[in-house]
């Protein structure tokens, strides 16, 4: 049992560090599980994508659903609408960036905001077009109105003053970005899913 | 306890020496109450004692108000109404509640603010000051998620703003916000441990009411003077101060009485003057209030946060210096909780050997400028961002920051301070006309006298 040698040195701070260190090892794996459960729970992930029958809107009105938590716009757009947008130069927005999910990174034009009906790349204005955008002014998060508020045809919040235009691009008031669009497909001719 | 010598309990009875030898709980409870306080405190040290009823108070009808209430969003905001309507007396718990935390808010401020100018923040007394301040957010917190319950309008738009700060941090800012949040956006799992917590906090804040309390024992109160209480002698000690009970305690509860006049006549009489009615309509994710404001007590540092916008010169050098990571709005999160880390750090940005602001003529300038800075903050706190007010908040911001940055550390090098008084007795004495046949050191000789 017993030991020539002084026990004291390099073996016993060899144990003082390994139980320290298992110690905070272990602490920390059952902490984990309790901070990890104030995370979104399985139910509210599983609401994550959401399907919206927009055979109803038609042509010049909006729907707005709530999806995770957020107002989404769906527009069918008119044609003078879109043609509006059309007329817009690149260089006259505050945001020159689509802001829009399924496309990445792109220039904010037309073809790159809305969702045409008959599915195709290119955006006809006579066939109108589809805006389907988060309501969520990028300024301090207030919901904008719509139905042509603004004095740009669009959106208009009316927390701090910024005015959208018809593709909800940002053009006049302290909103730093255009209204995001989440990130979307048309399933059948009627039916969206988002998410 | 205290190192201001004074008579200590001693146990008479045999029952008495029996628990004292097991537990000296009694002699804890004495020492507590007979600490020897400075006999010249006026009226701005009451508000310590208005602070523990605020606590002591919300707790009581918190308790009772969870008995009625259903923290989910379908039922939260009705469950209110069942308790206003319904519930015996319900409408006067709530809303003593409600104003409660204002009181509760008017108490502290008073009670930071007469700290600010007595230097009691001032050594030996920063660890009290300290955990003041950790009470302060605490608090702040506290109030934040309890005004969230009702699931009004300003709850619901209040805590997606707020929340919505923590997005702000670089990185990490989403992950924190869906973590806090319990999902994308403030829902039923938002409310469900918003109530958790607001029923926590409390807890703390009352956890470090009793540290905060057993720091200033070991320390002594300070006074309007600064001056010491002298330690050298019992005789000297007793000349300075009077036992905390009986004279302090009924000096403190008339005050109370005073103010609880006040608060019950606006609790009863305009109960919800201080609150907005944006907060009775029902929370609706679909639409946001025309104008945001948080609750009068938040106003300062509201003001602060939305001050930095992008076209402030700073926020301009920190976005380019940082390329781009510490944007106009992580800045105002920053300048909001630097604020109050500024304050919390005046015992040692105060270079002054002087406590008390009395003897400081170019400090009360300054300081009376701070308190009119703190007002002009809230007024222009809930004024839209637009126009002429995002500047005058950005003029109040930065002069909260100089005062604390660059005002104290200055003032103590630059300002010839006023001579004190010897001792805490000859002030007494001045200001009550000589001498009231106190025990101490005699009327001529106040002076402190040689350790020996």
């Amino acid at each position: 049992m017993s030991h020539a040698e002084d026990p004291s040195g390099d073996r016993r701070d060899f144990l003082y560090y390994a139980t320290a260190g298992t110690g905070v090892v272990v602490a920390g794996a059952a902490a984990w599980p309790l901070v990890n459960s104030m995370n979104p729970s399985a139910d509210t992930r599983a609401a994550s994508t959401l399907r919206v029958d927009v055979s109803g809107v038609a042509e010049g009105t909006q729907l707005t659903v709530l999806f995770l938590g957020k107002p989404i716009f769906i527009r069918r757009s008119t044609p003078d609408e879109i043609e509006a947008a059309q007329a817009v130069e690149l260089s006259e927005l505050p945001d020159a960036d689509a802001r829009n999910e399924n496309i990445g990174t792109a220039e904010a034009t037309v073809a790159n905001r809305f969702v045409s009906p008959t599915g195709g790349e290119e955006i006809d204005p006579s066939a109108g077009g589809w805006l389907i955008m988060q309501g969520v002014c990028t300024h301090l998060g207030c919901v904008p109105l719509g139905n042509g508020a603004g004095d740009f045809g669009g959106w208009f919040c009316p927390c701090h003053g910024s005015h959208y235009d018809t593709a909800g691009r940002i053009r006049r008031g302290p909103a730093p970005q255009n209204l995001p669009i989440p990130t979307v497909e048309f399933i059948d001719e009627s039916t969206i899913l988002l998410g | 306890m205290s190192g201001i010598p004074h008579d200590h309990y001693e146990p008479k009875s045999r029952g008495e020496k029996w628990l004292h030898r097991r537990l000296p709980i009694v002699s804890l409870l004495y020492d507590t109450l007979m600490i020897p306080t400075p006999k010249n405190l006026n009226w701005m040290w009451i508000w310590g004692i208005v602070l523990v009823f605020c606590l002591v108070m919300q707790i009581i009808t918190g308790v009772l108000l969870v008995m009625h209430y259903t923290p989910h969003v379908d039922m939260a905001f009705a469950s209110i109404e069942h308790i206003m309507r319904d519930v015996n007396a319900g409408w006067a718990i709530r809303y003593i509640h409600m104003n409660g935390a204002s009181l509760f808010f008017i108490a502290v401020y008073l009670h930071i603010f007469r700290g600010l100018y007595y230097g009691s923040y001032k050594a030996p007394r920063e660890v009290t000051w300290i955990i003041g301040m950790l009470i302060y957010v605490l608090m702040m917190g506290t109030a934040f998620l309890g005004y969230v319950l009702p699931w009004g309008q300003m709850s619901f738009w209040g805590a997606t703003v707020i929340t919505g700060l923590f997005g702000a941090i670089p990185f990490i800012g989403e992950s924190i916000q869906t973590w806090l949040l319990g999902g994308p956006a403030v829902d039923n799992a938002t409310l469900n441990r918003f109530l958790s917590l607001h029923y926590l906090l409390p807890f703390l804040i009352l956890g470090l009411v009793i540290v905060h309390v057993w720091a200033f024992h070991t320390t002594g109160n300070n006074n309007p003077t600064g001056v010491e209480v002298r330690r050298t002698s019992k005789k000297e000690a007793e000349a300075d101060t009077l036992p905390f009970w009986p004279y302090f305690v009924i000096k403190d509860l008339f005050a109370l009485a005073v103010v609880l006049v006040l608060f019950f006549a606006v609790t009863g009489f305009m109960p919800n003057l201080l609150g907005h009615p944006d907060n009775y309509i029902e929370a609706n994710p679909l639409v946001t209030p025309a104008h945001i404001v948080p609750e009068w007590y938040f106003l300062p540092f509201y003001a602060i946060l939305r001050a930095f916008d992008q076209e402030v010169w700073v926020v301009i050098i920190a976005d380019t210096l940082t390329g781009g990571i510490v944007d106009a709005k992580f800045f105002g999160v920053i300048a909001m909780f630097g604020a109050i880390l500024v304050m919390a750090l005046a015992p040692w940005l105060d270079t002054s050997s002087v406590r008390s602001g009395r003897f400081r003529p170019m400090f009360k300038w300054w300081f009376w400028l701070l308190v009119v800075d703190f007002m002009v903050l809230m007024w222009v706190g809930a004024r839209p961002a637009e126009g002429i007010y995002p500047y005058i908040a950005l003029i109040g911001s930065t002069y909260w920051f100089a005062y604390f940055l660059v005002i104290l550390p200055l003032l103590g090098v630059i300002e010839k301070p006023l001579p004190q008084p010897a001792t805490i007795e000859e002030d007494f004495n001045d200001h009550y006309g000589g001498d009231h046949g106190t025990p101490g050191s005699g009327t001529a000789a106040s002076a402190p006298s040689p350790a020996e």
